[in-house]
């Protein structure tokens, strides 16, 4: 077994129980933006993909590591757009104003 | 700076990422603090990605940068789409998070090879395997949702079996290669029938369970991420899949409960191609339909009226006149409300945003439980474009297949109203007896153009 393995599970673990926690908490309401913004938060791949298509390698890295790069990338652009302009059209009624 | 500060520093970066984006949810929980969320998620994320170009084993930049910018031109205008288009963009998203995933474990083990352990192995094989049929699959979903496919499920005799054996088959290869890593070919077969059974997986899912195969798909997606980070031995990658997995995962718990299935019978039950509807069959049953005119008299003259929406709805482009009904209803002092099934829509939470596009107040939105014990004192229910999820059949005929799914119960209101093209069945392809109930009246035409006749009904007759 790999070093970092246990303290990858216990990281995995705990992760998992808080984003269980939290994301049971968002209102059904924002359900759509949460799905959107969680895959932007996922597109953090894109860290991983960059160190593989930069480092040196073979071609074959750079070729697979740069259609991560792209895919991932515009996943997180594209997620953060969406979400901020979903969660722009949640409006209350005027009442509060009064 | 040396590269042992650098390593910090990248490291230090990463974890106020991770702090970040647990914060963004957590802001995510109400619309009031949500914009919030999404702008420190932004931080977090930039922090990320610029530190990691201060690492000092980085050579080749081209390609990356090139690759950023591609990413930019495809990713803005998959942020700009139109809401009824959003479930098809998150299923392309989720494609894109897997394809990415999957090529970063392919070229790590092209990297590694031959000197790869047989845990290492096991890891790739699993994320690989993971990443390849969650990206085909959320391809073939993206693709019925944009209906460039056929949204009815596609079935055939022992399907289920041909399909486990493919799975079988990327597992086999699998086995191979964590005890002979360089034996040839496995490796490419392995990501070659993954592929294939992600195909196979979503093809036979009709469009009304496309909440569930979302919401399960995004759970794949994350797990995926997670499971690249214990490959790469990365922390960050390992808490953003975690998260993006108890996410999908919590979502489509909710979906199948709100239907009443198992995931098995979501993933291999292939809902509503059989369509046995024993009641009906020969028997003439009585429909009362009304005009425009006639429906806004009643409206007009109600105290409340709870709106039922569905996917119809957002078909019909009907929404905003939808919300200019909202408008004059409640300038006359009508209660008008609107109440939302989870799986109304084709992805979770999908009316709740179109509803808001069209500028309707989130507060006059309820959900399934708060409209069911206020509908008795309802005086009217108004259906646009929700079959399924209004059928009493749900509730009373044991032999239907939507039996025991939790409806929203507009039969207990004092009139019903269904906008409807014609009498043909839903999505699901369920008959639905609401139509013939004494107190139904049903509404011929398209939603859209019926709903602007209301309004126009009630802006002449009123001010």
């Amino acid at each position: 077994m790999p070093e970092g393995f246990v303290s990858n599970l216990y990281v995995f673990v705990l992760a998992g129980f808080l984003g269980f926690e939290v994301i049971r908490r968002v209102s059904p309401l924002l359900h759509t933006p949460l799905m959107a913004l969680t895959n932007a938060l996922d597109a953090i791949v894109v860290v991983a993909a960059i160190i593989i298509a930069a480092r040196p390698g073979s071609e074959l890295s750079e070729i697979l590591g740069a259609i991560a790069v792209a895919a991932a990338f515009s996943n997180m652009v594209g997620g953060f757009l969406i979400t901020d302009r979903m969660l722009r059209m949640f409006k209350l009624s005027g009442r509060k104003k009064q | 700076m040396n590269q042992i500060t650098v390593q910090y520093l990248t490291d230090f970066s990463y974890i106020v990422a991770i702090a970040f984006f647990i914060l963004s949810l957590k802001w995510l929980s109400s619309p009031a603090t949500a914009r919030r969320g999404v702008l420190i998620g932004e931080i977090g994320a930039a922090i990320a990605v610029v530190t990691t170009f201060f690492n000092p084993e980085l050579v080749r930049f081209k390609w990356v940068l090139i690759a950023l910018l591609i990413g930019v031109i495809i990713g803005i205008p998959l942020g700009m789409v139109h809401m009824t288009a959003v479930p098809q963009r998150t299923a392309m998203s989720h494609a894109f998070g897997a394809l990415a995933a999957a090529m970063i474990g392919i070229s790590e083990y092209y990297m590694r090879i031959p000197h790869i352990t047989k845990f290492e192995m096991t890891e790739i094989s699993l994320e690989v395997i993971i990443g390849s049929l969650s990206f085909t699959g959320s391809l073939i979903a993206a693709g019925k949702l944009q209906e460039w496919l056929p949204q009815r499920p596609i079935v055939y005799k022992g399907q289920n079996i041909v399909s486990l054996s493919v799975l079988g088959a990327a597992v086999l290869s699998a086995l191979v290669l964590i005890f002979n890593p360089v034996a040839p070919f496995f490796f490419p077969a392995m990501v070659i029938i993954s592929l294939l059974f992600g195909v196979m997986l979503v093809t036979p899912i009709g469009g009304a369970d496309m909440p569930t195969v979302i919401a399960l798909l995004n759970s794949y997606v994350g797990l995926t991420a997670a499971l690249l980070g214990f490959v790469l031995n990365s922390k960050v990658l390992v808490v953003a899949g975690a998260l993006d997995g108890s996410s999908g995962f919590i979502l489509a718990v909710i979906m199948c409960k709100a239907m009443n299935r198992s995931f098995t019978n979501v993933m291999f039950g292939a809902f509503g191609q059989l369509q046995v509807s024993a009641a009906g069959a020969g028997e003439e049953r009585v429909v009362h339909s009304a005009t425009p005119e006639e429906a806004a008299a009643i409206l007009g003259a109600s105290n409340s009226v709870i709106v039922v929406p569905g996917y119809g709805m957002a078909v019909a482009q009907a929404q905003h006149k939808v919300r200019e009904l909202f408008d004059v209803l409640t300038k006359k002092g009508v209660e008008v409300r609107f109440a939302i099934h989870p799986v109304a829509g084709r992805m979770p939470g999908h009316m709740n945003v179109l509803l808001a596009e069209a500028d309707i107040p989130y507060d006059r939105l309820i959900d399934m439980e708060t409209a069911n014990s206020e509908m008795p004192q309802t005086d009217v229910a108004l259906i646009i474009g929700a079959n399924d999820v209004t059928n009493p059949a749900a509730k009373t005929d044991q032999g239907s297949p939507i039996y025991g799914m939790p409806i929203i119960e507009v039969d207990k209101a004092r009139t019903v109203m269904v906008i409807k093209r014609s009498l043909s069945p839903g999505f699901a392809g369920i008959d639905n007896s609401l139509y013939y109930m004494d107190k139904t009246l049903m509404l011929f035409g398209d939603a859209k153009a019926f709903v602007g006749n209301i309004v126009k009904e009630l802006t002449g007759g009123g001010e």
